[in-house]
């Protein structure tokens, strides 16, 4: 009987290493491939450089900029609209009530949406109904805005990333202890003055994992942005919020299957993946900064 | 609403009942050396006198039980209202019991030289103040087990027509020794045996006040004219 | 039923046939009593006889539970508390409260002291300043913290920290204080200064002090109300209500035969 507990134990101890040792060693694979591949054409000037010569020469920095202006307006559009929903909902919404339980739906719903979709939603909506009535408003019917361009797909990438926010915005003003809220509203202060003095910057921490979180989902996603502003090869930088821009997940996308000469851009195609790597982990790890530091502060708090 | 069911602390409950017990156990016993010492006297036997004298031991021991009891529930329960009350009661009765056995000894003492000396019958009110005290003392001791003010109310009342009869032994035989210079020795004794057994009413008068301050919530003592000095 | 104690000074508060009701629960039902001006009145009881309700009705606090109703009236001085026109915010710095477990924010010592007054729209730094001293000094921390407003309140330790809670609710120079068990989470040593704390304020301030502890309830309190079950069973002096209290539930939970 106790025999056959022990080896129970060492079997599930053993499985579980091989997934770690799988987990592992599938990253490592990758890494390593990347590394070894994008390590030789990595340089100052390939990261600071405009393309040149049909993408075989230069560097990629238009596709940096563009990756992070693009990934700004996004934030910069989606942290207001996520945090004031996930308010309304936490703190406003009286129990039971139709729409606050018809937002959270929604909100649902939309996590679920595949990214593609996102894009034609982008496209259809934004760059051909909106883009277009502004040009037809503003421009006398001159294509402007009713094209691809940086906007359109900051706001598509804003949309898909809005539950991210809105859910971790949720579960930050959730750990907020009401015992703060209590002793602030015992103290004559109104709830509005509870949200921006206590309650808010008591969720702090979670909202801005939560803006990591989103960043660094944004940064990499690559079909909402196919038709709504990103472009392959545009040696300027885009000059205000209507033109077009070059993205690292749209580069190396382009890189990989249409490119007219695979042999020479195959370094190219490795450095420009290592780099969004590289970019994607910092993005990462400074997300689970914060959270630590979130919870340390929350220990500290819970005493 | 749960109606008398005890303590919720057993220990405690326990504790209560063992005081109750002891305090009953020493007024019954302070009670019995009081009738053997007047017995002594009117029988004028010698050997229950002494019986009484060596027996008084028993009594001390029975108030440092209280006490220490008393004590240990006052450190260890905090008694609140009603229990409260029964402790501070049985703290002061005591005291009151301990002193009724020593008036007992001396009774007994005065019973011996009596016994010793030539016989002389003692004044018949003497035995009614004797019988009187003890009613006293007894009922003051069943007020407390029945915890009824009414009867301790009773004994207060009685103390009147103790404190007379006192005063009416002392003039007989303040009289009784004018007339006979013989009689001095043996009418001082008696005169003793009355004031000892005067004080015994007065501590059954001490013990029904605190039984009402128990049963009642309010301090009765001192707030009235007692009677008699003597 | 209710016996409405108003011998001595003059009420601060009263509560008027007050009843207090979760949803169908009824938790306070028809409580009338005076609190005496200046005076330290404790509410003591079983768990859930409605004293913590009773108390969170004087500050309005019941107002954030969704589904409480109530009827009846709280005077304030004379003025009923429920009454439109009276907004719970300004009641909520004339009636203040410590809770239970010390709840300071994460933020420093000085910035808690001071978010009452803040919120109230005073910005003047003199001021703040003389408040917060005036307020840590009558909450006897002033000495163990004055070098170190800036820190954050949470490294103090937890008698520090409800003295804070304290510090925090008379900055707002409030009339009449609530204390919800101020001291079930402290040790001795820090539940005695807290109860010091009490007997000095309670020269400024009309206190109210709910406790399931009766040793506190009669080292701290003038006056002792007795709950059970959502009613008022007795209330009456301290000293009385623990020698020789006249209801016979009261006796019962004094003596500790329930509860």
């Amino acid at each position: 009987m106790k025999r056959s507990r022990r080896v129970r134990d060492h079997l599930l101890v053993g499985l579980t290493a091989m997934a770690v040792v799988v987990i592992l060693g599938m990253l490592a694979l990758i890494l390593f491939d990347v590394v070894r591949g994008g390590l030789g054409r990595l340089s100052w000037r390939f990261l600071t450089a405009a393309p040149e010569q049909g993408m075989t020469e230069g560097g990629i920095f238009p596709a940096i900029y563009g990756t992070a202006i693009m990934t700004l307006l996004m934030t910069v559009a989606v942290m207001p609209v996520g945090v004031t929903t996930a308010v309304y909902l936490h703190e406003y919404a009286p129990p039971g009530s139709k729409l606050a339980a018809l937002v959270r739906i929604a909100v649902n719903n939309l996590a679920g949406v595949p990214s593609i979709v996102f894009g034609l939603f982008g496209l259809g909506f934004l760059v051909q109904f909106v883009g277009g009535g502004m040009d037809r408003l503003f421009n006398g019917g001159e294509l402007r805005w009713g094209q691809p361009a940086l906007i359109w797909a900051s706001l598509t990438l804003a949309v898909l990333t809005l539950p991210v926010v809105i859910v971790s915005t949720e579960e930050a003003l959730r750990a907020v202890p009401k015992d703060h809220r209590m002793a602030s509203l015992a103290l004559g202060a109104t709830k509005s003055q509870t949200l921006w003095r206590v309650v808010l910057p008591g969720a702090l921490p979670g909202i801005l994992t939560g803006a990591v979180l989103a960043v660094s989902r944004g940064a990499g996603e690559v079909a909402p942005i196919l038709f709504t502003g990103a472009a392959y090869y545009l040696p300027d930088l885009p000059h205000g919020l209507s033109g077009q821009f070059m993205h690292l997940g749209y580069h190396i996308y382009v890189l990989a299957t249409q490119s007219p000469d695979v042999d020479a851009t195959l370094p190219l195609l490795y450095s420009t993946v290592l780099v969004l790597l590289m970019l994607t982990f910092t993005l990462n790890l400074t997300a689970v900064a914060i959270r630590a530091r979130t919870r340390r502060r929350a220990g500290a708090a819970a005493h | 609403m749960p109606q008398s069911q005890g303590h919720t602390d057993r220990a405690f409950e326990q504790d209560l009942h063992t005081l109750r017990q002891k305090l009953l156990a020493m007024g019954g016993t302070v009670e019995e050396r009081l009738a053997q010492a007047v017995r002594a006297i009117t029988e004028r036997d010698e050997a229950l006198a002494r019986h009484v004298e060596s027996h008084d031991a028993e009594i001390d021991r029975l108030e440092l039980e209280i006490d220490e009891l008393c004590r240990r529930i006052l450190a260890l329960r905090q008694p609140a209202a009603s229990d409260l009350r029964l402790i501070t009661t049985a703290l002061k009765i005591v005291t009151d019991l301990e002193r009724c056995g020593d008036l007992a000894v001396n009774i007994a003492e005065r019973a011996r030289d009596l016994a010793s000396a030539p016989e002389m019958p003692p004044p018949p009110d003497l035995q009614r103040l004797a019988t009187l005290a003890q009613q006293q003392m007894s009922r003051a001791l069943d007020a407390f087990v029945a915890g009824s003010d009414e009867q301790a109310a009773e004994v207060l009342s009685g103390d009147e027509l103790l404190d007379a009869l006192y005063l009416k032994i002392f003039n007989e035989l303040l009289g009784l020794m004018m007339e006979d210079t013989r009689y001095i020795r043996r009418a001082t004794c008696l005169m003793s045996i009355a004031k000892h057994l005067e004080r015994v009413g007065d501590h059954a008068m001490n013990v029904a006040e605190m039984i009402i301050y128990m049963v009642r919530g309010t301090d009765v003592r001192h707030s009235y004219k007692r009677t008699g000095q003597g | 039923m209710t016996s409405a104690f108003t011998e001595g000074p003059r009420p601060k508060l009263q509560a008027k046939g007050l009843t207090v009701r979760y949803g169908r629960k009824t938790a306070v039902d028809d409580v009338s009593l005076d609190l005496g001006d200046r005076q330290v009145t404790a509410l003591i009881g079983p768990s859930g006889c409605g004293k913590s309700t009773f108390l969170r009705a004087l500050n309005r606090m019941n107002d954030l539970i969704p589904g409480a109703t109530h009827e009846g009236a709280v005077l304030l001085d004379g003025q009923n508390i429920f009454e439109r026109e009276l907004d719970p915010v300004d009641l909520r710095r004339r009636v203040g409260m410590v809770f239970q477990r010390s709840n300071p924010f994460p933020k420093s010592i000085y910035e808690n002291v001071a978010y009452g007054l803040r919120v109230g729209g005073v910005r003047d730094r003199a001021v703040l300043d003389r408040q917060v001293e005036r307020s840590l000094t009558a909450a006897a921390l002033w000495d163990e913290v004055r070098d170190r407003l800036d820190e954050s309140a949470l490294a103090l330790s937890g008698g520090q920290q409800q003295r804070l809670c304290i510090a925090r609710a008379l900055a707002v120079e409030p009339e009449v204080l609530l204390m919800d068990e101020p001291a079930s989470a402290l040790d001795p040593i820090a539940t005695a200064k807290i109860e010091e704390l009490v007997h000095e304020l309670k020269t400024r301030y009309t206190i109210v002090i709910v406790t399931h502890n009766m040793q506190q309830a009669a080292r701290v309190s003038d006056v002792t109300a007795f709950f059970y079950m959502g009613e008022l069973v007795e209330i009456g002096p301290t000293e009385r209500m623990f020698t020789a209290p006249r209801e016979r539930r009261t006796e019962d939970y004094v003596t500790g035969k329930f509860g």
